[in-house]
């Protein structure tokens, strides 16, 4: 378990910068803070809202951005909307996964990397659009991709948990 | 929010502002702006920030820096923008780091811009050897109104979007205007929702204002998880004050009180420049309470969703708001009556909220003078696929898409031709190239049997294999559907089993028939749009393309090869 768990998610969801504060703004302000949601978070936020354990993994389980294990070191985006589909996004997919040795989306066992495909990156104009730790990257070609994700996995963890 | 509302004129604020924007343009130091929305972002755009700033320090020069929005032209981001005291605007395109030195060196040591390396100039004051940027394809037709600080002001500066008329249409209302007033000129803007709907935004702020409830919301709806549109995050990354002004003025008009801009999660550009639009807003006493010293009061915060597409439907979005699934409502009761915590409510579009201040300020008729017939005012178009110029463009109603296509995009690239364009999101369907005569006109496109809706328009050359596209819009549809209702949930699921299948080249006879009856009944038995036009990829795409479904399911041939080669799609879906 993360040292000081239960105090960061505390501080969290106590935290929050809206004044409305509801079971899903706690739990993305817990995504924010720690990448996942562990079970003392589903906890936490129950007691916080007054709402069942059951209310709040409902809401939890319903949105595919929050996990529900710690996050990888690295997470690589690679967006198939159909503007990306008809740049070649699916070429991208193949390449980014063979770099990372994977067949399908999720996390390679070594904990290195998440590779998650997204409906929309939002920058379709320069399609197509990988993200690699939230940063946005346009025109790769599947071989440049490749080498993207190569460097990735070979890079030390560029961020500590905590949503940035 | 906790930030103490100051109670100022508003001639004093604006005379503030406008000796800011003198200061920033015909002061001393040169300005430069760099574009980082998620276009600038994707394109390089932070690089380019660091390259500039580190070559200012190197060479000890002092000149304003900022991060601007989407100028729309974002297939030559990253967009470097050098602005001398008192001189025009030089755009230098698809800047490379390693020329950022050089080009800062030249501009702005020895005030020679590099006309080789320049796309464009704007402003008063002709810059020899560099095409004014007003003559650009991509700029030629525009007529920008809620893009007209777009990619010209820095989002994080409110005073720079008061400076250039921000807030005096606020102003004029709680000044001179009584909310019937407001109601009847934006009624007479002929304004339409820029949703999908197309919904008379006058109109349906009237449903709202006829509710004598002490508390009543607005919603502005930035969920846009439409692929392939990006103009509702860009308008708020580019000038998140227009849609803060054009709230509170809706917000007047109906007699609000509360009031949430809803955004997705992870959004970081849109989120933060709203988030600083909207705490701004309040220290200068233009949220609060007594609003520039009236008795108007209104109160507006940022709310994020989770990744869900169907949380930017209505009702969906308000139980999202309240921290829900988000998951459509029934109707009756509507949103006016019962809406978001129980409360009458209104929901508007990013654009349409970012037109309201420049109607109440140049008025109703000069806004209805503009567009085609019915479909008043400017479509705000996300180009993007196969072609030469790609970005967001503001235009008049009534252009014809081959206008749009070939003129201001360009026409497709590397010598092909273009085979369709798929217009307004996943549910709106293709359009093939025989169509593109079509005029920019909400009416016009239902007819066609497509949806202008939030104007995404993609286009696809010959090289792309319409069965393909199907299934990976249905794919799309499948993974986003929420769930609620059964005919879209398992339809959906079952459409993409039948298009998989035919993308195998294995499909069984009888399959365009099993298609559109389970399409029938995902239209007659799902409570929202996702569901009820969610047939529209594949029953558009096989109006068009019947022979190519035909080679595929009968001849089993792909032509482009595409179907042969892998596909991906997400193994998640709504637990």
């Amino acid at each position: 378990m993360i040292d000081g768990l239960k105090e960061r998610i505390s501080s969290a969801v106590h935290n929050q910068p809206q004044p409305t504060v509801t079971i899903l703004s706690s739990l993305l302000a817990v995504e924010d803070e720690l990448g996942y949601i562990p079970k003392e978070a589903i906890e936490q936020v129950s007691d916080l809202m007054s709402a069942t354990v059951n209310d709040v993994w409902a809401v939890a389980s319903f949105y595919p951005n929050f996990r529900f294990v710690p996050p990888c070191d690295h997470q690589i985006e690679v967006c198939w909307g159909p503007s990306c589909h008809i740049k070649g996004a699916m070429g991208l997919i193949e390449a980014v996964l063979d770099a990372v040795d994977m067949a399908d989306e999720g996390d390679t066992p070594d904990g290195k990397v998440t590779v998650r495909y997204n409906t929309c990156l939002g920058a379709c104009a320069q399609a197509p659009v990988i993200s690699i730790d939230h940063n946005l990257i346009g025109g790769l070609s599947p071989k440049d991709a490749k080498a993207r994700a190569v460097e990735t996995m070979e890079t030390e963890r560029a961020h500590d948990t905590d949503g940035s | 929010m906790t930030i103490p509302t100051v109670n100022t004129n508003f001639s004093e604020i604006s005379k503030n502002a406008t000796d800011h924007w003198k200061d920033i343009t015909s002061g001393t130091r040169a300005w430069i702006r760099i574009g980082t929305a998620l276009c600038g972002k994707a394109a390089g755009g932070d690089a380019i920030l660091a390259s500039v700033q580190e070559s200012l320090n190197t060479r000890g020069i002092d000149a304003l820096v900022s991060e601007v929005g989407c100028l729309g032209l974002c297939f030559a981001e990253p967009l470097l923008d050098i602005q001398m005291p008192g001189g025009s605007r030089v755009f230098y395109g698809n800047v490379r780091s390693e020329d950022v030195d050089s080009i800062l060196n030249s501009h702005l040591v020895s005030g020679i811009p590099v006309t080789e390396k320049a796309l464009g100039y704007l402003g008063e004051v002709a810059v020899d050897g560099i095409p004014n940027l007003d003559d650009h394809p991509m700029r030629v037709m525009t007529e920008r109104i809620a893009l007209r600080n777009a990619g010209v002001i820095d989002p994080y500066d409110i005073n720079q979007y008061i400076a250039n008329g921000g807030y005096q249409g606020l102003n004029k209302v709680l000044t001179e205007m009584t909310p019937q007033e407001v109601l009847d000129e934006v009624t007479g803007s002929g304004l339409r929702g820029r949703g999908g709907a197309a919904f008379s935004t006058g109109t349906k702020w009237g449903f709202l204002a006829g509710s004598g409830a002490p508390v009543k919301y607005i919603l502005c709806n930035c969920e846009e998880g439409d692929p392939g549109a990006f103009n509702d995050k860009g308008i708020l990354e580019s000038d998140p004050s227009t849609v803060v002004e054009g709230i509170l003025i809706a917000a007047y008009a109906t007699g609000a009180s509360n009031g949430y801009i809803f955004i997705r999660h992870g959004h970081d550009g849109p989120i933060d420049r709203a988030r600083a639009a909207v705490s701004d807003a309040y220290r200068l006493g233009l949220l609060g309470d007594n609003i520039l010293g009236t008795d108007f009061s209104f109160n507006l915060e940022i709310a994020l969703t989770g990744d869900s597409y169907v949380s930017g439907e209505e009702t969906a979005l308000m139980e999202a708001i309240e921290g829900s699934r988000a998951m459509p409502r029934y109707r009756p009761p509507f949103p006016a009556q019962v809406g978001v915590f129980g409360k009458p409510t209104n929901i508007n579009n990013v654009k349409t909220m970012a037109y309201v201040p420049e109607i109440v300020s140049k008025g109703g008729e000069w806004f209805s003078g503009i567009g085609h017939d019915r479909s008043t005012g400017t479509a705000i178009l996300c180009l993007s696929g196969n072609l030469k110029y790609t970005g967001m463009v503001e235009v008049p109603m009534g252009l014809t898409l081959r206008q749009v296509i070939y003129d201001i995009a360009g026409g497709i690239p590397n010598d092909k031709s273009l085979k369709f364009v798929q217009t307004g999101g996943p549910l709106g369907g293709v359009l093939g190239a025989d169509n593109i005569d079509l005029v920019l006109d909400f009416e016009v496109f239902r007819e066609a049997g497509a949806i202008l809706g939030s104007g995404g328009i993609i286009a696809a050359d010959e090289d792309v294999c319409i069965v393909d596209l199907t299934r990976a819009l249905i794919a799309f549809c499948q993974y986003e559907s929420c769930g609620k209702c059964f005919p879209c949930r398992m339809g959906m699921s079952h459409l993409l089993e039948v298009l998989e299948r035919i993308c195998k080249l294995e499909s069984e006879p009888g399959d365009l028939d099993l298609m559109r009856n389970i399409g029938g009944n995902m239209q007659a038995g799902s409570l929202c749009g996702h569901g009820q036009l969610g047939f529209n990829p594949v029953s558009s795409a096989i109006k068009y393309f019947g022979e190519e479904f035909d080679a595929h399911m009968v001849s089993h041939e792909c032509g482009t090869g595409t179907c042969l080669r892998p596909k991906y799609s997400p193994n998640l879906t709504r637990r």
